[in-house]
């Protein structure tokens, strides 16, 4: 266990703690964002109404649609200056969702992370690969300051290239493996191609995270590279990776309450629901400098477990996330909105297209195919011209959501439609399966 | 001289192509001339056919996607190098040909080969100051 104090702290100081921290937060909020200003003004509240940690539940919600309206900085609880850092993740439309961190942001981070290593048992004496992508993506650098804080090896050789990822962990004799679960699968077909007998290198466990992922997946993985398979969970609004995590005993994820205040809402309602009852999962930053986010809503569906985990942390678990409540794509690790390809759609064919997202695993990696309704708009006599069309939607697709679509046109009314609207999505890819 | 042609998307699954001539069949249309440009999604049916109008209106209640472009259909001299004349008049005066195909006329009085080009009053001009000749919608549809 990395914080041991903090991470089996009795629930009753742990909740004073985060009353404390809740109180200092909206405090700062309502002096120094206008933004929230106005919305505890709109909702009648003031910063000394809050007293008890079950007071949270007077406070507005914060959603995606708020940081975009905001864009870039708008959210941000302190000037420029104290920002050492930026990420971004892409949002519901063209605009990115952008976030900040001051140097005592970036210190929480890594000790939240430091705290997810330690739910694996890593310690100084740990290599640990570190595959996620590194830049504005959240999971390569988050990982990465949480290993240096650990005292283990980082190895930062980030996504792609399984060639030498695999000479690497043999090499360097990786211990710790990082990545999102469909890579590690990918790897380990890698190592069969190469003769490479992965499950007897000396890695041993592997956190995972950024994408949805199975059960059975986990299982799959476990016996293809000899290790502990353990779910991570985080989004770049709250901290990155770092929220929540699985330890050892892999009863659902650990969540750092003394940082995050978590709670599970009826999406349609907004009513809090009780441990055990399936919804939306909300997030408030209770220690965040740069941008504190209030109620955030997440839009993945989980819930809460009830009762202790029997590894000692007090931190109450989530279960895996168990779906979304909005149509948001993972792929590759990149969350991929429909509305964001429609946009693309419509910018090329200046009308409103009929399209469907088809995507399915193939080889362990996400493969997504976007199939496109010809109009009369867009249709031409010529070969080369259509097959232009294909290639400029591909090329749009990659360069404004970063992930790389197969394209297929296809005759007009082929696509269903039920009650005159067409289904927008096939996922083939059963992740949110237990 | 210009000739309605109609283009049809589509889709590379079995039965499609049957499909159209099934429908221009039930609706009397008689299909005079054809091409089928493909890739390995999908593929183009360039049809002439002797009443353009209806068969793109046939065609669209049945949700095709289809375009009406104009061609040129040119009387081919029946010798060898008879094509490589009409295409060199055409290069001399820089005519950009998109695509072109070959179909058998009921007349025999040589081979009937469709243009379509993309400056197409130069090229009825030109070919036709040639002494080429082109045969006009009525002629095609007959």
């Amino acid at each position: 266990m990395w914080n041991p104090e903090i991470e089996t702290l009795p629930r009753r100081e742990l909740e004073t703690l985060q009353t404390i921290r809740l109180r200092e937060t909206v405090e700062r909020l309502y002096q120094r964002v206008s933004f929230y200003r106005q919305k505890f003004e709109a909702a009648g509240i003031k910063p000394e109404m809050i007293k008890s940690i079950k007071d949270i539940e007077r406070l507005p919600f914060t959603t995606k649609s708020d940081l975009r309206d905001n864009y870039p900085f708008g959210l941000f609880a302190v000037s420029q200056e104290e920002v050492v850092r930026v990420h971004a993740s892409s949002g519901t439309t063209g605009k990115m969702t952008v976030v900040g961190y001051t140097k005592n942001d970036i210190a929480s981070w890594a000790e939240v992370m430091a705290r997810t290593l330690g739910c694996g048992g890593v310690t100084k004496r740990d290599l640990v690969q570190i595959a996620y992508g590194y830049g504005l993506f959240t999971g390569g650098l988050g990982m990465h300051y949480g290993v240096e804080r650990v005292g283990a090896t980082v190895i930062p050789i980030s996504g792609g290239n399984t060639k030498r990822q695999l000479q690497i962990m043999m090499d360097f004799k990786a211990t710790v493996l990082a990545c999102t679960p469909s890579y590690a699968l990918y790897l380990a077909e890698g190592a069969l191609e190469e003769e490479i007998r992965i499950e007897e290198l000396p890695l041993r466990v592997g956190f995972f995270g950024a994408e949805p992922w199975s059960n059975k997946m986990r299982q799959e993985i476990e016996r293809k590279l000899g290790i502990k398979a353990l779910d991570i969970y985080g989004l770049s609004e709250i901290i990155g990776p770092g929220v929540a995590s699985e330890c050892l005993v892999q009863e659902g994820l650990h969540i750092c309450e003394d940082h995050f205040i978590v709670e599970v809402i009826n999406p349609e309602t907004g009513a809090v629901l009780p441990a055990g009852e399936k919804g939306e999962l909300v997030f408030t930053c209770i220690t965040k400098e740069a941008l504190p986010l209030i109620r955030y809503r997440t839009r993945d569906i989980s819930l809460i477990y009830s009762g202790l985990c029997s590894c000692g942390r007090t931190h109450q678990r989530m279960h895996r996330v168990m779906g979304r409540t909005d149509d948001m794509l993972i792929i590759r690790g990149v969350n991929v909105f429909p509305s964001q390809i429609e946009s693309v759609l419509l910018e090329i064919g200046e009308t409103e297209p009929h399209y469907q997202l088809i995507v399915d695993r193939e080889g362990n990696l996400d493969d997504l195919e976007i199939w496109v309704e010809v109009s009369e708009r867009i249709f031409s006599d010529e070969v080369k011209k259509l097959e232009e069309l294909g290639t400029k939607i591909r090329r749009e697709i990659l360069s404004t959501l970063g992930v790389t679509a197969k394209v297929k046109l296809v005759e007009p009314k082929t696509i269903p439609r039920s009650e005159g609207k067409a289904k927008r999505i096939v996922d083939r890819r059963e992740v949110y399966q237990s | 001289m210009k000739v309605k042609q109609i283009s049809v998307f589509l889709e590379n699954k079995s039965g499609r192509l049957a499909q159209v001539a099934k429908l221009l069949g039930e609706h009397g249309i008689n299909i005079r001339a054809l091409s089928i440009a493909d890739t390995s999604d999908f593929g183009i049916l360039r049809l002439i056919v002797n009443a353009p109008e209806k068969a793109s209106q046939v065609l669209k209640t049945a949700n095709f996607t289809l375009s009406e472009t104009e061609i040129i259909v040119v009387q081919v001299p029946d010798h060898p190098g008879g094509l490589a004349e009409i295409l060199e008049i055409m290069e001399n005066s820089q005519v950009n040909i998109e695509y072109m195909y070959a179909f058998v006329g009921r007349t025999s009085e040589g081979a009937i080969v469709v243009f379509r080009v993309e400056q197409l009053d130069l090229a009825i001009e030109i070919l036709a100051k040639a002494g080429i000749r082109l045969l006009d919608g009525a002629e095609v549809y007959d």
